[in-house]
């Protein structure tokens, strides 16, 4: 695999940042203990990157509930509550405006009680504030990341410190979005492109539970305002593509994949143009990414989405994810087998036709692959009754492809597992085709010794080159040779 | 080989191409990386005519074949027929330029820059400029964004008009829909106003960095700062304040902290950029808030620069500025929450006495220093430990010794090999400052100790240590201090130390000279000829060619000779092998 280029951009060039609050009792050992020793098993925390040190505390004064007062009056004081909730407080210092952060909890679950039960508060003075609400309390640079290696199995998220506050806020907005009342055509006036923008911003946010909520409130609004769909799905493309081809880095790609994997089931037939080229240009390159697998999952189901909609994208998927099998890292490997498996389970008898040959040239690779889990995954296709019965169907084609991969490696791979494995493989074939097969090992030696004399004319030719290119070299250099 | 010349029916294109197709991914790696082999086998007019449109119509491959593929071709113009025929190299480097994988894209676009000056000014406007112009007007980003590392390399050598063209296709994909093309075009900003002319640059690129030092997302933003210093650069000191400063001022404070950063790593371009005035005005409070930042990457990137920041200032004032404004802030930097902060800041700070001289260094520096020497993070005190030599230049090392030593005791048995090794490295500079006195009362158990430290890396520069204080002390010195410890460990139980010995006499031998030698170390090197464990008996063999050199005539042939030849009758092959090789060497067979 090629590696990937980074833009300038400092995120990447500070390998520092690693470790950087954990405790100082880790500094004391050895640079060769595992991970999961090195780190300080400690939830760490963060808070938005904007607070300067503010030094004043903030004063609110205190409202009466909204329950207290006449249902005329409600209206007016909803709006001076949404106003009071745009105060933002520092999380990070745990011991300043404890009160205040108090008050501004309790206001906001009631908040979410009102949007919940009430009729006629939504007037529309009032979308203005919500939005405005919600924008003070989510929108935030987000901080540094502490962990340039995040791996899911050893670390801890970095959890949002004022999450007391930013849950309510979400749980609020959503209630908002999905309330009987709400009207997309005057909402649409506030919950616009830049809006939207900072919102997909927010999916590179480590917390798990902020992301969460963020995809339930982009697909309401991906649901709600057919506006503004296009130009969602353009900014994924740009955070995919940002992700793959210049940073690696994006905590919420698993989230974006799953609100696609919902939008692409909607999508109408035949498939638009647009749609075929995020198949092509951004899904299949995303099995590039280094950490693939945080959201292998949900990568794997757009894309089979994709094939269950149109069939005849298997021949370009199946050939993308052949172009980007990985090289040296196994893992990835095992879950690009189960991929295949999965669109294996779903291809039409004439798409299978269209890709077996260069599908099965991989495979038989994997089938010899020295990793174990590689090849017993590989293996693993012939207990699938629908991939036998394609694999039965055109044996003339499949079976000299497979042939020689598998009878060298059931006299000498090293797991006595998958020289088991292989040898059902082989009887299986073998009662498919036996004809074939006896062909097949009647020629074995001979196909082999023809292959190393092909071999040895290569080494031959390049010879016979570059005994030309030193004698042109050195004649153009004016070099006499001796 | 008989008519090799101009023979090309041995070749025949087929074979070549084949090769170039073949299906295991590597021999085709192989063949594109030989790619000038068969370009010179074909002879320069097949490779137009065939192997090109080849090329140009296969690309389908693996990106690391494409990757190979776009190097070769820009070193391919001799091999099309020089610079007349250059412009046959731009079908295949287009489509190259135009795919997907940024490493791919990055080198093609690379190798059409170094293509473009072979280019003669008629080629250029005739094959070259209507390449950039396809690519720039591409409808996927990726030629977009090629696009803009061409202008450039175009712009130059054209016409008027179509130079005019150019600035309008830079000014277009400035303001691209796309963030990644956006990103392109903001990082070649400050190159493409470098060959702009200056009226130019004044009514094009500074709206263009304008809007880009302010566009909705950061990773754009923040580029538009290193293109500020090329701009700002280039421009007269009378215009920066009102075509450069605002921008500049606005990145400083920007809210996402991947801006102020990027300012505070290019702070002292810009500094040197904008010239003393704007520094004294604007630049100082500037660096301050990024000293203070509520990020701690920012800090420590501000943090990283005080020292080249505080040697550019403008000398009439650098004092004062530094003692009121800068020096403040460093003091609050030293006891930062953040390890990385004051890592980064020990790494320069020392570098302040020089400017500050000696009183100053004492009085306000010193302080600094020694609470950085105590501080609970290694990395700091080892940064510290390694710029000594800054402050000895200044006031002496004397005036460190006392706090110096707990923490270089301490380091010296930290846990991290790589600290300890870095401790080992600065021995010699400190032996030499503190005196052979100080030095054994002090350091000498630490480095006797290192020699049986359980890292192999350790031992060795422990080893090499040795040498170097031998150099510095004498061998005086080391007869009595050092050799007795070295040879005594010939005895030791575990054979990896007695293999520190050999390595040692290795090491010490030519700075202890030939009486040494041939006194006290040949007979331990003789008896552990016979030693049990046969990596001790080759690394004898080894020893004895290597100090066989400083041993008189006589005792090579006495002594030396019988034992190396004994051991290349050894079991061992290892040990015979070395065995032999000494005896070649030292001329005794």
């Amino acid at each position: 695999m090629v590696v990937h280029g980074d833009s300038s951009a400092p995120l990447h060039s500070r390998a520092m940042s690693s470790a950087a609050t954990t405790s100082p009792s880790v500094d004391k050992v050895d640079g060769f203990s595992r991970k999961s020793v090195r780190k300080a098993k400690q939830k760490r925390s963060q808070s938005s990157s904007q607070f300067r040190s503010q030094g004043k505390p903030i004063e609110l004064t205190p409202l009466p509930l909204l329950k207290d007062v006449p249902a005329p009056e409600q209206p007016e004081l909803f709006l001076k509550k949404l106003q009071q909730c745009c105060t933002v407080f520092d999380f990070m210092d745990t011991l300043s405006d404890l009160k205040m952060k108090e008050y501004k909890r309790s206001t906001l679950n009631e908040l979410v009680d009102y949007v919940t039960v009430s009729r006629g508060y939504l007037t529309e003075q009032a979308y203005p504030d919500v939005v405005k609400m919600v924008s003070h309390n989510i929108f935030r640079t987000l901080p540094p990341s502490d962990s340039n290696e995040f791996d899911p199995e050893e670390d801890e998220p970095t959890l949002e410190a004022s999450w007391p506050h930013l849950q309510l806020v979400y749980e609020f907005f959503i209630r908002f979005l999905e309330s009987q009342e709400f009207q997309p055509s005057i909402a649409k006036k506030y919950i616009d492109q830049k809006f939207v923008l900072q919102l997909l911003e927010l999916f590179d946010s480590e917390d798990p539970r902020e992301r969460d909520y963020l995809k339930t409130v982009l697909h309401r609004i991906y649901g709600k305002f057919l506006g503004l769909r296009a130009f969602i799905r353009k900014q994924i493309n740009n955070i995919f593509l940002r992700f793959v081809y210049e940073t690696e880095h994006f905590n919420g790609v698993a989230e974006l994949l799953e609100i696609l994997g919902s939008i692409i089931n909607g999508f109408a037939l035949p498939l638009k143009a647009e749609h075929k080229q995020f198949l092509v240009k951004v899904l299949i390159p995303l099995h590039t990414v280094r950490s693939l697998s945080l959201f292998h999952a949900q990568l794997a189901y757009c894309i089979v989405q994709f094939l269950e909609k149109d069939p005849t994208l298997t021949e370009p998927v199946i050939r993308g994810l052949l172009k980007f099998w990985p090289k040296t890292c196994s893992q990835k490997e095992v879950m690009f087998l189960g991929e295949l498996e999965e669109i294996l389970d779903v291809i039409e008898p004439t798409q299978f036709v269209k890709i077996q040959e260069p599908l099965f040239k991989q495979i038989s690779r994997c089938v010899s692959s020295p990793h174990f889990q590689v090849a017993e995954r590989a293996l693993y296709y012939w207990n699938n009754e629908y991939i036998m019965s394609l694999i039965e169907e055109n044996s003339s084609v499949i079976l000299p492809i497979m042939f020689a991969s598998l009878y060298r490696i059931s006299k000498e791979h090293w797991n006595p597992a998958i020289v088991a494995l292989v040898y059902n493989v082989l009887k299986a074939f073998m009662e498919m085709n036996s004809t074939l097969f006896d062909e097949l090992t009647a020629t074995y030696k001979s196909d082999r010794q023809r292959e190393k004399k092909k071999e040895k004319e290569r080494e031959e030719l390049w010879k016979k080159l570059e005994d030309l290119e030193l004698k042109r070299g050195l004649r153009s250099d004016g070099i006499i040779p001796t | 080989m008989a008519g090799a010349d101009g023979d090309d029916s041995l070749y025949p294109i087929a074979v070549l191409i084949d090769e170039l197709r073949n299906e295991d991914v590597q021999l085709r790696l192989n063949s594109i990386k030989k790619l000038s082999t068969i370009a010179l086998a074909l002879g320069v007019e097949r490779t137009r005519t065939e192997l090109l449109p080849f090329l140009t119509d296969t690309i389908y491959d693996e990106d690391e074949v494409l990757l190979a593929l776009a190097e070769q071709l820009g070193n391919f113009t001799m091999l099309v027929g020089g610079p007349e025929y250059v412009h046959c190299l731009l079908p295949p480097l287009e489509s190259l330029a135009t795919v997907e994988e940024t490493v791919v894209r990055d080198k093609a676009v690379e190798s059409l820059r170094k293509i473009s000056q072979e280019h003669s000014p008629v080629d250029l406007e005739v094959h070259f400029e209507p390449l950039v112009k396809r690519l720039a007007s591409g409808d996927w980003f990726t030629s977009r964004t090629s696009a803009c590392g061409l202008f450039s390399v175009c712009y130059p050598r054209v016409s008027s008009t179509v130079k005019a063209e150019i600035r309008q296709h830079f000014r277009t994909l400035c303001a691209d829909d796309t963030p990644m093309v956006r990103r392109a075009a903001a990082s070649k900003l400050g190159e493409f106003s470098k060959v702009l002319e200056l009226d130019y640059l004044k009514s094009d690129i500074i709206s263009l960095f304008t809007a880009l030092a302010s566009d909705e997302q950061d990773s754009v933003r923040l580029l538009a700062v290193e293109a500020c210093v090329s701009i700002a650069t280039l421009l007269p000191q009378e215009d920066l304040e009102t075509l450069v400063m605002p921008t500049l001022r606005q990145a400083a404070e920007d809210k996402s902290w991947r801006v102020r950063y990027m300012v505070a790593d290019k702070f002292s371009e810009l500094q040197k950029a904008v010239g003393p005035e704007i520094t004294k005005n604007d630049l100082v409070p500037a660096f301050q808030n990024l000293l203070k930042d509520c990020e701690a990457e920012v800090r420590a990137a501000a943090a990283n620069k005080v020292k080249e920041f505080c040697e550019n200032l403008p000398e009439d004032s650098r004092e004062q500025i530094i003692m009121t404004h800068i020096l403040p802030c460093v003091k609050e930097l030293v006891s930062d929450t953040n390890q990385h902060v004051k890592s980064a800041l020990a790494s320069v700070i020392m570098g302040l006495s020089t400017i500050l001289g000696k009183d100053n260094t004492i009085e306000h520096l010193l302080p600094l220093f020694l609470a950085q020497l105590k501080d609970e993070c290694p990395e700091v005190r080892l940064n510290i430990i390694s710029n000594l030599d800054c402050v000895n230049e200044v006031i002496g090392i004397r005036q460190l010794s006392q706090s110096l030593l707990p923490a270089i005791v301490e380091l010296a048995e930290d846990a991290k090999w790589r600290v300890r090794l870095a401790i080992i490295e600065y021995m010699p500079l400190l032996a030499g400052q503190l005196g052979v006195e100080f030095f054994d009362e002090k350091l000498n158990t630490l480095c006797m100790a290192w020699l049986i430290d359980h890292v192999y890396a350790i031992r060795e520069a422990a080893t090499c240590n040795l040498m170097k204080l031998v150099e510095k002390f004498g061998a005086e010195w080391a007869q009595n201090t050092i050799v007795p410890k070295v040879l005594g460990m010939a005895n030791d139980p575990n054979y990896l130390h007695r293999m520190t010995t050999l390595f040692c006499i290795n090491a010490l031998s030519e700075a202890c000279g030939q009486d040494i030698t041939t006194k006290q170390m040949l007979p331990v090197v003789l008896k552990m000829s016979t030693d049990q464990v046969a990596n001790v008996r080759f690394n004898v063999a080894k020893s004895l060619q290597k100090i066989g050199p400083v041993l008189d005539s006589n005792a090579l042939q006495t002594e030396v000779k019988p034992v190396l030849e004994k051991l290349a009758t050894d079991t061992d092959m290892d040990v015979k092998y070395f065995a032999q090789e000494a005896i070649s060497v030292l001329a005794l067979a």
